[in-house]
């Protein structure tokens, strides 16, 4: 103690005791204050009004003013009382509403909201009736998965996935230009989300059904899928017979004509 | 007109013009030009050169191979971007494909440049033999047949016969094994029936949990399997699995047409299809939910489910077979019955004239 007092009077104590002050505020603070966290909260009725807001702005005109939906006319869009939170997460997250044209499918492009205003967005839809909320990072963390459950998840992913997305998560097409989106590199939480609101020609795969843990082994199982090297050399995207066959009939049947073109070609004459 | 008119001889002019038959004069051979290689000598020796140089490289590779095969640890790996290839197996094949792809360009291009260069004329000529080949040829087997005496020994010929005959036998008793010969008794107890019965619980494929109706949301898919799967093993899992699968999905049920005749199949828009196509058997999950097309990936049929599973395209001939489903006691998803028409692909004594209006 008498190191302190008798070094009171330092001309550097008084600045020393303010940031000893200040930051023992500051520890107190982040102790008790809630996490600043943005999420989308049914019960934040000012959430709700700017997701109100925005939605009239971008999403009336085909799902109508209160998100009623429209099934008729030159403009549709689904009702979307009970689609949920987790829906809205998932569409607009990953930029593929709102669509920018008519169109069999709704493709992926850049988001242009931010994330407090798909949160608002989200708290708005989810308020017009009970459906899928967004999950918690918990449910997608695919961290300490056992070996198996990983095969568990690749059985889950064969039996209810793969007659769609493909055996390796490549994608694949459906009729009348629909497809079934590639699942590589993809946010883990959006494929969580598209199982649980079951987005576009997507069935819904509810958590009674798939229950949360099935999902987290689907999840981990693509993961651990797509961080394996190609050992084999060229994948060719995966795709099985259709990029082999390609390859086979272009490239080696290309140059076994080839081949036979120079074998059979007359070569330089002396005149 | 003779032969040698009709093709031309080589080195001749402009040949005769049959103008019924061959109304475009016949041009005649082209006229033969030396190689660069038959009248340059340093051209010669390059090529030369070059041919020995793709044979030469032969024994090169062919030595590379055998080192790579002790020296290169099974266990290393070449990074090539996204691409990884094992160091040894990538060098076993480029040495030993190219020096295959050499010794054959080598000798392509030796045949090419330096092998002797003239033309020949192969004219064409009818396929049969010649009178005198046929009568030889008949002489020759009159002599064996008389030889062998089995024209007054024919005890021989008729043991032989029967022998070649019965010898088959053991072949045909073998082909038993491809199945049960298809009885009508037989098929109705394998495929025309499946491990389906009053009150067996529908549930998931692969965690066999029972499903309750209210779990299932419009929209929802669910691939699933009878529970009383999980009692067999091996062969007969495997067996009562194919034709058992099926699929349960959920619709608005303003969106569905029930025929008269599957009334009560339902539970509130709730439907079980089997999930096998009708086609040559592929199993069926690519369901679109707002359409409510069901496709095979394997042959593009489509069967709409919303319409008691009738072929909307594609080469299947029959609509998917429905389970009737009602709840239990506990109220989860159970099976009125069996399918009322055998589910899976067509054979050859199925009879579909019923299948669409068949009634419990």
């Amino acid at each position: 103690m008498r190191l302190l007092s008798s070094r009171r009077r330092h001309p550097a104590a008084k600045a020393l005791l303010l940031v000893a002050g200040l930051f023992m505020m500051g520890a107190l603070y982040s102790v008790i204050a809630p996490p600043a966290q943005v999420s989308a909260d049914t019960g934040n009725s000012q959430q709700i009004a700017e997701g109100k807001a925005l939605f009239a702005v971008g999403c009336a005109s085909c799902h109508g003013l209160n998100g009623e939906g429209q099934v008729n006319g030159t403009i549709q869009g689904p009702p979307l009382a009970g689609v949920g939170a987790a829906a809205v997460d998932f569409q607009v997250g990953s930029g593929r509403m709102p669509m920018a044209k008519p169109g069999p499918q709704a493709p992926v492009k850049p988001n242009l909201y931010s994330e407090e205003e798909v949160a608002a967005l989200a708290a708005y839809v989810a308020s017009l009736g009970p459906g899928p909320a967004i999950p918690e990072p918990a449910a997608y963390d695919t961290s300490g998965l056992t070996d198996e459950e990983l095969a568990r998840g690749g059985e889950l992913f064969r039996t209810n996935c793969s007659a769609c997305h493909n055996f390796e998560g490549a994608g694949g097409a459906l009729p009348n230009g629909k497809y079934a989106p590639p699942l590589i590199g993809l946010d883990n939480k959006r494929v969580y989300e598209a199982m649980l609101t079951g987005p576009q020609q997507m069935p819904v795969f509810d958590d009674e059904v798939l229950r949360p843990e099935d999902k987290r082994a689907i999840i981990g199982y693509l993961e651990s899928l797509h961080e394996r090297p190609t050992d084999g050399g060229l994948a060719l995207g995966g795709l099985g017979p259709v990029s082999e066959g390609l390859w086979a009939w272009i490239i080696g049947l290309g140059s076994l004509i080839f081949f036979a073109m120079w074998i059979a070609a007359k070569g330089v004459k002396a005149k | 007109m003779s032969e040698d008119t009709a093709h031309g001889k080589p080195g001749s002019e402009v040949a005769t013009v049959d103008e019924e038959r061959y109304p475009v004069p016949d041009p005649g051979l082209e006229p033969h030009l030396p190689r660069l290689t038959d009248v340059d000598e340093r051209a010669a020796d390059r090529a030369t050169r070059q041919v020995a140089t793709f044979f030469g490289l032969v024994p090169v590779l062919a030595i590379g191979f055998a080192v790579v095969y002790f020296a290169v640890p099974g266990d290393s790996y070449l990074d090539f971007g996204p691409l990884r290839a094992n160091t040894r197996n990538l060098l076993l094949g480029l040495t030993f494909g190219l020096a295959l792809l050499f010794l054959g360009v080598g000798a392509v291009h030796w045949a090419r440049k330096l092998m002797d260069d003239h033309e020949m004329i192969d004219y064409r000529h009818g396929a049969a033999s010649s009178d005198d080949d046929k009568n030889y040829m008949l002489t020759e087997l009159d002599k064996v047949v008389d030889e062998s005496k089995i024209t007054r020994r024919k005890i021989i010929g008729r043991t032989l016969l029967a022998a070649l005959a019965t010898i088959l036998l053991p072949m045909l008793v073998g082909l038993a094994d491809l199945g049960p010969w298809p009885t009508k008794k037989k098929r109705a107890e394998t495929i025309e029936r499946t491990i389906w019965a009053p009150g067996v619980r529908v549930v998931n494929d692969v965690t066999f949990l029972p499903i309750k109706p209210e779990s299932i949301e419009i929209g929802q898919l669910i691939n699933s399997e009878p529970a009383n799967l999980q009692e067999l093993e091996g062969s007969e899992y495997q067996i009562e699995k194919a034709k058992a699968a099926v699929i349960v999905v959920r619709m608005d049920p303003n969106d569905i047409t029930i025929p008269p005749t599957r009334e009560g199949w339902n539970i509130g828009g709730i439907l079980c299809y089997s999930k096998i196509c009708t086609h040559v058997g592929c199993p069926i999950s690519l369901w679109e939910q707002q359409t409510h097309h069901l496709l095979c990936p394997c042959h593009q049929s489509t069967f709409d489910l919303a319409d008691a599973g009738k072929v909307v395209f594609g080469p299947a001939n029959r609509p998917l077979p429905q389970l009737p489903i009602a709840l239990d006691s506990e109220g989860y998803i159970v099976a009125q019955r069996d399918f009322l028409v055998p589910p899976g692909p067509s054979f050859f004594e199925r009879d579909s004239r019923y299948d669409t209006t068949v009634t419990m």
